[in-house]
């Protein structure tokens, strides 16, 4: 079980984060660099208490919030692609607080954006579709299918394929006060305890990554998932990332009052994808 | 040389009947220009909006009889000859055939014939040349109140053109390909040569030229003065075109232009027209099918253009086709896809609206092609969408009408509806066969019939593409049906593209071969139970995501065989193996072919 005064306190985490991200997004011109993106972001959750991270701030912008043209790895990083009118954006970051972590994803656009404000309204029919799949005990590569059929359905393809392992989501654990070090943008204590929940799931049969694979074939493990369902479309790409709360008693997302929930036409999944 | 009139005759009007006008009287009289009289034509409605024509080089009025004729049943059309062509007086003085005065009398013209009311100028070869130095002349603007160019750029323009082409090297190809096709201006600029060759007869030869390179009938009427317009007009040429090319003035115009571009015009070549958007913020640019002399061989096109112009300028609308040419940088594309609901005809509608082109969905699922127009729309086309049965001929003649009278005939076809089924000859029952064969056959038959029509009738070229299968060529017991529809429809797009093209329009057939789209989800397998069939549907969906080839990447190979035009498109690796093994080893697919590749696939998923 997990207490609800913790639950409170990554609550608070994943609100200061999107805050964050509303906040430097607003602040982004013509000309900025997702380079300068991320410092921003990182300076802004330094400056309010953040002392350790899941993984630091990274941002993209353009086609590359698609991953159209990231062939290495490496090619996620943070990059010198200037911003400019009209282009999509995401934010994402993953700032850890007195030992509590939240991993948050922010998608927006500079000016009057058409294709992302579909998008962001088409993601809200992912939301529902996960918590209602999750909720019945769904297994996890039956959910990752069903959310790559409704963003077929939608137009779309899928974009966390592309990300490390091809998840759609992954677990987040409780990290300890431990020296700020990180390793290619990944905090080390995190990394650590991702690496302790392998070891757990191997022992389990269950990961803590949820993919469409064989290792995922399993029901969601009670504890706090990461969910970042990504949508790309002809050089637009959009996601939200939030934590799912899977507990015995069935899964909730941990806020409902979030930027990408605030005054959306909320699209139930099942009229979609009916 | 003779010139037939007298000079300083008074503008008066003489009505003839001439045998030749089937739509009533032609009126023709002479007006003072710039110190030389001309002899004028008007025909058509009074009180109608006027449009003037203007001859080229060495042409006379009689070069627009057909194009007056039609345009006279909706406007007051005049012509007149220019100086020193056809009945007009030529001049005597040093210079008199520079621009300044060719556009003196222009002015004289227009002030007679539709005194306080702009008209509508349309110039052919020369005339659009020496029309543009009036339409970029700012005290004109009141006097016009449209410009149709064909086959005439402003010299100025093209000398801004190769300034820029030779300073930045970047587009020196099409520059020397115009400069090979300008070789008679050089040759006009040499003394003797070219007095001499009319003076020997040229002129006789001009009427089978036109016959060989243009398909245009000889007519006497048209020849009576050509000798003398090929000899006076040389000055044209000595006259104007390297004092305006080698320096060129900073000409603009707000004038409303059509620049009409075809493609293959021996002497003027498309490139001249493009990318002038800044010189004409107001231009509509459109290149057709056709040679240089486009008002004697598409009378009725040309007159359909010109009327379109009139029509967006007068009425202050535009059909869609028209306001698709805007601008005179790449063009924009009408492009109509069935079965665009999913799948492969979604990303191809997605694909081409990325690249600006407007859209139109055919689709049974209203739904999905609702969503498809929608975003679409979004990356800023404009989209159509339509609940059609391509395989019903009444849901397919409905919907041909619809779309052609509002959307405007398209440019690229993708005739791409299809249905999935799997099952060998026997287990095929004559529902299934007319089921398949209705939208993977007939589908292609009604869209080629009603659109391919369409397209063949415009006369802009275009290009078809049919969405065929690897399974086209590979035979085999699994896909009977399937394969005999998808066979069928490359062979219909074989046939159709050897009948069209002569009407300049291309036609590929799409082979994609394994591809993740909703069409394996959606098909039948037949000869099996329900439990069995879903088995098998969900074994063929694994194999097809697991090869992990996505319907974008066949609307990119859809793009490309638009631009190069090729017949037959394998799209993956397993596609242009099978259609090298069907040419060379068609005994090693048969084998495999009798193999049952689908209770295979099952049995060994179920392990």
């Amino acid at each position: 079980m997990i207490d609800e005064g913790l639950l409170g306190a990554h609550r608070s985490v994943q609100k200061l984060a999107y805050a964050c991200a509303e906040e430097v997004g607003a602040s982004l011109e013509v000309g900025v660099t997702e380079r300068e993106a991320a410092r921003r972001m990182r300076q802004w959750l330094e400056a309010r208490g953040v002392d350790d991270w899941f993984h630091l701030p990274f941002a993209w912008f353009g086609e590359r919030t698609a991953f159209e043209g990231l062939s290495s790895p490496l090619d996620f990083f943070p990059s010198d692609k200037k911003l400019a009118r009209g282009m999509p954006f995401i934010l994402d970051c993953a700032p850890v607080k007195n030992g509590v972590a939240a991993d948050i994803g922010f998608t927006s656009a500079l000016g009057p954006c058409p294709v992302i404000d579909k998008m962001k309204d088409d993601l809200l029919a992912h939301r529902s579709l996960i918590v209602d799949l999750v909720n019945q005990g769904v297994d996890l590569a039956r959910v990752y299918a069903a959310v790559d059929a409704l963003a077929e359905k939608q137009g779309y393809r899928n974009r966390h394929s592309k990300y490390p392992l091809g998840v759609l989501a992954h677990k987040v654990e409780l990290t300890k006060k431990a020296p700020r070090r990180t390793l290619l943008g990944f905090g080390l204590p995190s990394l650590r305890s991702l690496g302790e929940s392998v070891i757990h799931g191997v022992r389990t049969r269950t990961s803590p990554f949820w993919s469409g694979g064989a290792m995922s074939r399993h029901p969601a493990t009670p504890g706090l998932w990461a969910v970042e369902p990504h949508l790309g479309f002809h050089g637009y790409g959009a996601k939200f990332e939030e934590l799912l709360v899977v507990s015995e008693a069935g899964a909730r997302w941990l806020d409902d009052d979030l930027p990408h929930t605030r005054g959306r036409v909320t699209s139930r999944a099942s009229e979609v994808a009916a | 040389m003779s010139t037939t009139t007298a000079r300083g005759s008074k503008a008066k009007s003489v009505v003839t009947e001439l045998p030749r006008s089937t739509v009533g009287p032609v009126f023709e009289r002479r007006v003072r220009g710039d110190g030389v009289s001309l002899a004028i034509t008007e025909r058509g409605r009074h009180g109608a909006p006027t449009v003037l024509l203007v001859h080229g080089y060495p042409d006379s009025q009689a070069v627009w009889e057909k194009v007056a004729r039609k345009l006279a049943e909706r406007y007051h059309v005049v012509t007149y000859d220019v100086r020193g062509a056809g009945r007009s007086e030529a001049p005597t003085e040093k210079n008199g055939y520079s621009l300044a005065h060719l556009s003196r009398d222009l002015r004289a013209v227009i002030e007679a014939v539709s005194p306080g009311k702009p008209v509508h100028l349309v110039g052919h070869d020369w005339g659009s040349i020496h029309s543009w130095e009036s339409v970029t002349d700012p005290s004109f603007e009141p006097l016009l109140a449209s410009f149709t160019s064909i086959s005439g750029p402003c010299l100025d323009h093209v000398g801004e053109k190769l300034r820029s082409t030779f300073g930045a090297h970047a587009e020196l190809g099409p520059a020397l390909r115009q400069a090979s096709k300008s070789w008679y201006v050089f040759a006009f600029h040499l003394p003797l040569l070219a007095p001499f060759a009319w003076r020997a007869g040229l002129a006789k030869a001009i009427p089978a030229l036109l016959g060989r390179s243009e398909g245009v009938p000889p007519n006497e009427e048209r020849e009576t003065t050509r000798a003398r317009d090929g000899l006076n007009g040389i000055a044209l040429y000595r006259e104007n075109i390297f004092q305006r090319v080698l320096s060129p003035r900073a000409r603009k115009t707000r004038v409303p232009v059509q620049m009409i571009a075809p493609e293959g015009d021996d002497y003027v070549s498309p490139w001249l027209s493009a990318d002038i958007d800044a010189q004409v913020p107001n231009v509509h640019r459109r290149v057709v099918r056709g040679g240089h002399w486009i008002p004697l061989s598409q009378p009725e096109r040309v007159a359909r253009w010109v009327d379109e112009m009139v029509t967006h300028v007068e009425k202050g609308e535009s059909n869609p086709a028209f306001a698709r040419l805007r601008g005179t940088g790449k063009r924009r594309k009408l492009v109509l896809v069935t079965g665009g609901a999913s799948g492969i005809g979604r990303e191809t509608c997605f694909t081409f609206a990325k690249q600006g082109h407007d859209i139109v969905i055919a689709d049974r699922d209203s739904e999905g092609a609702e969503r498809t127009r929608d975003l679409c729309e979004r990356l800023g086309v404009r989209a159509t969408a339509y609940t059609v049965d391509v395989s019903d001929e009444r849901s397919m003649t409905t919907f041909a009408e619809t779309s052609l009278a509002n959307d405007g005939v398209p440019d690229v076809l993708v005739l791409n509806a299809g249905i999935g089924m799997a099952g060998t000859f026997f287990d095929t029952s004559v529902a299934d066969w007319k089921r398949v064969l209705g939208v993977n056959v007939w589908g292609i038959i009604f869209g080629a019939r009603l659109f391919g029509q369409a397209m063949k009738d415009r006369g802009e070229g275009g290009h078809v593409i049919v969405t065929a299968s690897a399974a086209a060529y590979t035979p085999g017991k699994t896909l009977s049906a399937y394969a005999t529809s998808k066979s069928t429809a490359l062979m219909l797009a074989e046939c159709l593209r050897a009948e069209l093209a002569e009407e300049g329009i291309g036609v590929s057939a799409i082979c994609p071969g394994i591809i993740d789209t909703p069409i394996t989800r959606n098909s039948s397998f037949l000869g099996a139970d329900s439990a069995t069939e879903a088995a098998q549907r969900e074994a063929a969906q694994r194999l097809y995501r697991l090869r992990g080839v996505g319907p974008h990447v066949v609307a990119e190979a859809i793009v490309r065989a638009v631009e190069e035009n090729t017949p037959v498109v394998p799209v993956t690796v397993e596609a242009h193996v099978l259609r090298f093994l069907s040419r060379f080893a068609p005994d090693v697919l048969r084998k495999a072919g009798s193999m049952s590749l689908s209770s295979k696939l099952t049995k060994s998923e179920k392990v």
